[in-house]
């Protein structure tokens, strides 16, 4: 409660955007311009009180505006009143859509597409918007056509703007391009009291304040036409446009509304998962009942005239800048909204059209900046394949048809890389995750994934991670695993850093075998016979390591060429053939490196993972196994060995295992203050050789917080020991 | 080891060479108390091998098999398949089969709650002091469905992550029952874990066991399964179709 005064601000400051943007996206889709308002009032007002995110705002939205635009112009076969009349049936069907989707359960549905491809559909959609916009910007609002054309005419329409515009025109365009400087340069101007209002709405108040200066001070007309101001009904309340039904079974209804329902849902769910990682209260929002929200608002929108609702992220993450705690916020953006239509019709009536357009050519141009293409090429070359086609085709023809083929090509190129269609399609139904707690005293999660891991099965990774609170210890092992794509190093990144924020910590592992050819961390990586590509681009462990090692002025190596002399010394090495060693970690006398090595031959053989620290010491150690009960995975079979009591100490004795044939040595290498590093420390498996101790972790390979422990524990176990050598 | 009696059963016709080379074999192989009986039999396989089980009251039938049942789909994908099916006795599948003993040193045995997880579990243990392997797992597979809490937010979360604390405990206070049950000198020198883990049931255990990297995975046999579990896979078929191990299954 004590929460509310900022709840109402952050609600107000979100209402100034979101007047000018509600009224500017349902121009852009053709629809009356209200429409835009009504659907924020009504989603401010349903989603606040349904739904289950937190800081989210709602309303019409931008990926709406090409698939909607598209329905109001075809559905009556250009009659732009019937079509929208249309266009509501179709909304209010979508809404029902996806009350069900949230009962179902069925948040998950954004999981199944690619990222890539998700990222070509909004560009295509930010094309849309910039092809249709940037003709309304200049004051030419009549120009029609499909996006291909509409970019085909911005040459001409430039060329007109300066060569023949007439004056009304001419004052509209430029009205339209400051609009679109005050866009660009907002950000730019670091002045706190400018920066108090949102650019849009400066954007409205100098058009209204320019309206007033040639009504009341300027000699001269207002030189903009009516045509090209916006138009608003006299009586807001009393004339609500109300859907028509009768073209529900016809195919070209039955797509709209199977494209509102898969945009609405996608962009909610993006946006409420991007959300998600801005709340400063750190909560998980509960997506099912967002959408059943979404659904119900959307139906009651569509009844009242209004557009479609969806979750929207640059609102959202304006509201969560300016203090929203909860969603009254959004309660009292529909609220403040409704006051302004209400009190300033007359003018908002000033408004005029390139104006507004000026804010979705910004918008659009966001959505698929140059920019981002190059962030995606930089992630890898078959990740810009995905988006470009994606990006075409939804441009050519419409916006499923763009994503199924998104999703198609991703397929394809998956088993283009993998070389093989059966990998996947044998394994696609199995389940491949597996989650438990580790049973030492750390109880760390530990999930470990087998066969391949895409945007096709990534669900059953999420479903495991989603079971973990974030404030937990949890390590992901794709060791097993051979084929892990974009989409879920993008995802699993999107967990670690809700881990990071939460206190909990998120780590990858298994993965520095895997070849990648960028060195993007989100970069597809999959296990590759040639090894030339696997050494080029670390990993983020490997990075991590590095980044350790000159902390601790250790060096660091990613690949050993040769296995290390000092391990053939081992007993425990006798019977096992070392494949490879990786991340060498060294210092004077202490090496630390993952190690894989086979055991047994042929059918019998397994690999084996682990991360080891060898320390060298100068007097030869006594032959000994330490180890605590039940805690190792590693077989011993020491037969003609006993369990060692160090005398004085038989707490040490009771929890530890301790094997040697030399009893007298060995009490004398273990002193009282060793002793009690071992009773104070966390356990690890540690064995003897000629020349040094070998410290082993887990049969699996070590996370990153794991080694730097391991390298601590290296280094003072080090110090002690030769301190007892000294004193001796 | 079980002072058992050795079986051989070959299916084809008997002939001099073949029998020369199956005795070759046995000679090679320890020598065992009891007489080492090899039958030869025409017909096919799955029957055959069925029907000897039955006339000789066998209990354990060891058949080799291999990992993945894509590559050499027509042994294990039919017959080792269609005999673990339907054997009336407990079936060992080999994967693992080489001329030098690897020793056995970590068997994985299921505590599903079904009142034949006793018996199994008993059974690991006899097993596990015949081949003198020293650490048994005993795994509880938790079913999603039993949590019963779907996450939605933080606060079903919690809930969950309660839930399944309680239920690990109670499953292993289940398995702890049936282990006070089994002799002393059965679990004489052997470590016992017992592990909880949640996800798919049947599938899950296998994954663990190849984690862990067990030996030895010990199943109860399953219930009758028709063709509608082999198009929905569950519990032991996940098993068969990737053997993450040795595998012995109990009846």
């Amino acid at each position: 409660m004590e929460d509310l005064p900022k709840n109402i601000f952050s609600g107000f400051v979100v209402s100034l955007i979101a007047l000018p943007l509600g009224l500017g996206l349902a121009i852009a889709s053709e629809a009356p311009p209200i429409a835009g308002i009504i659907s924020a009032v009504v989603s401010g007002v349903m989603v606040a009180i349904l739904g289950g995110s937190n800081v989210t705002i709602t309303g019409p939205g931008n990926g709406l505006v090409v698939v909607l635009l598209s329905a109001i112009t075809t559905l009556a076969l250009g009659d732009i009143h019937q079509g929208f009349l249309y266009t509501l049936a179709a909304i209010v069907i979508s809404g029902g859509f996806m009350l069900v989707l949230g009962f179902l359960r069925m948040g998950i549905l954004s999981d199944f597409f690619p990222s890539s491809a998700i990222q070509g559909m909004l560009a295509a959609i930010g094309i849309g918007i910039f092809a249709k916009q940037f003709h309304v910007m200049l004051g030419y609002a009549s120009i029609q056509g499909n996006t291909v054309d509409l970019l085909l005419k911005i040459p001409d329409t430039l060329l007109n703007f300066f060569t023949n515009s007439n004056k009304s025109t001419f004052t509209a365009g430029e009205v339209g391009i400051v609009s679109l400087l005050i866009m660009i340069y907002y950000p730019k101007i670091r002045n706190r009291i400018f920066q108090l209002i949102p650019a849009p709405m400066w954007i409205v108040v100098l058009t209204v304040g320019m309206s007033y200066y040639f009504n009341f001070i300027s000699p001269y007309d207002y030189p903009i036409d009516k045509a090209l101001l916006i138009s608003i009904p006299e009586n807001v309340l009393s004339n609500l446009a109300f859907p028509d039904f009768r073209k529900i079974f016809d195919m070209d209804f039955v797509n709209v509304v199977i494209a509102i329902t898969l945009v609405s849902s996608i962009e909610s769910l993006l946006s409420v998962k991007a959300v998600d990682k801005l709340d400063p209260l750190r909560r998980r929002s509960n997506i099912n009942q967002d959408l059943k929200a979404l659904g119900f608002a959307t139906m009651i929108s569509g009844f009242l005239g209004g557009l479609n609702v969806v979750t929207v992220i640059a609102r959202s993450s304006v509201n969560v800048n300016n203090g929203a705690t909860n969603r009254s916020s959004n309660f009292f953006h529909a609220g403040f909204l409704l006051i302004f239509v209400l009190l300033f019709q007359n003018q908002l009536r000033m408004i005029p059209l390139p104006a507004l357009a000026a804010i979705l050519v910004f918008t659009g141009y966001k959505l698929a900046a140059p920019k981002n293409i190059a962030k995606i090429f930089k992630i890898g070359k078959e990740q810009l394949l995905i988006f470009l086609t994606t990006l075409l085709v939804t441009i050519f023809t419409n916006l499923i048809t763009g994503i199924i083929c998104g999703i198609a090509i991703t397929f394809v190129i998956h088993i283009v890389l993998k070389k093989s269609i059966f990998f996947f399609t044998r394994n696609v139904l199995k389940p491949n995750v597996l989650m438990f707690k580790e049973a030492d005293e750390k109880q760390n999660y530990y999930v470990s994934v087998v066969n391949f891991c895409s945007f096709l099965n990534y669900s059953k990774l999420k479903s495991k991670l989603d079971q973990i609170p974030e404030n937990q210890d949890v390590i992901v092992d794709f060791s097993r695993c051979s084929f892990v794509d974009h989409t879920v190093m993008e995802n699993l990144n999107n967990y670690i850093q809700s881990f990071n924020s939460k206190g909990g910590h998120f780590e990858v592992i298994g993965l520095d075998l895997h070849g990648a050819h960028t060195g993007h961390p989100f970069a597809l990586r999959r296990i590759s016979a040639t090894k030339r590509i696997a050494s080029r681009n670390l990993t983020k462990r490997q990075k991590s390591l590095k980044a350790i090692a000159k902390d601790f002025h250790w060096t660091y190596r990613p690949i050993r060429k040769k296995p290390f002399e000092f391990l053939k010394e081992f007993s425990y090495f006798e019977t096992k053939n070392i494949d490879k060693i990786k991340n060498v970690l060294k210092n004077d006398k202490c090496t630390l490196f993952d190690v894989i090595y086979t055991e047994g031959e042929f059918i019998a053989k397994q690999v084996i993972r682990s991360t080891m620290i060898h320390i060298q010491l100068d007097s030869p150690p006594p032959q000994f196994t330490l180890d605590r009960e039940g805690m190792f995975e590693y077989i011993y079979h020491l037969a003609g060995y006993d369990d060692l009591d160090i005398e004085g100490h038989p707490d040490f004795s009771k929890r530890f295992f301790l094997y040697g044939n030399n009893k007298k040595e060995i009490e004398k290498f273990f002193t009282d203050e060793l002793v009690l590093f071992f009773e104070s420390n966390t356990y690890y498996h540690i064995k003897s050789g000629p020349n040094g101790l070998l410290i082993l972790h887990k049969e699996r390979l070590a996370s990153v917080k794991e080694i730097k422990a391991m390298g601590d524990f290296a280094t003072r176990l080090l110090k002690i020991i030769e301190k007892n050598n000294s004193i001796k | 080891m079980f002072n058992a009696q050795l079986v051989c059963v070959h299916v084809g016709a008997r002939t001099q060479k073949k029998e020369e080379k199956i005795q070759g074999i046995l000679k090679e192989g320890p020598t065992t108390k009891n007489e080492v009986k090899v039958l030869f039999q025409t017909g096919s396989p799955v029957d055959v091998i069925l029907d000897v089980c039955q006339k000789e009251n066998v209990d354990l039938l060891i058949l080799g098999a291999l990992q993945k049942e894509n590559i050499y789909k027509y042994y294990i994908g039919s017959i080792a398949r269609k005999l673990t099916r339907n054997a009336p006795c407990s079936v060992l599948l080999l994967i693992k089969h080489s001329i030098v003993r690897v020793p056995c040193n970590h068997i994985v045995v299921n505590g599903l709650k079904d009142p034949k997880t006793a018996e199994t579990i008993d059974t690991s243990f006899y097993v596990a002091q015949a081949i003198g392997c020293k650490r048994i797992t005993i795994v509880e597979e938790i079913m999603q469905s039993e949590i019963d809490v779907k996450i939605n937010d933080d606060t079903s979360l919690r809930r969950a992550t309660i839930a399944k604390e309680r239920i690990s405990n109670r499953e292993d206070i289940r398995v702890k029952d049936l282990l006070n049950c089994i002799d002393e000198d059965k679990k004489e020198g052997i470590s016992i874990k017992t592990q909880s883990i949640f996800g798919k049931r049947g599938y899950s255990i296998g994954h663990y066991a190849r984690v862990v990297r067990a030996d030895l995975l010990i199943m109860n046999a399953p219930n009758k399964t028709n063709l509608l579990d082999r198009i929905f896979p569950h519990d032991i078929e996940y098993i068969l179709s990737e053997l993450p191990t040795d595998v012995l299954i109990v009846k």
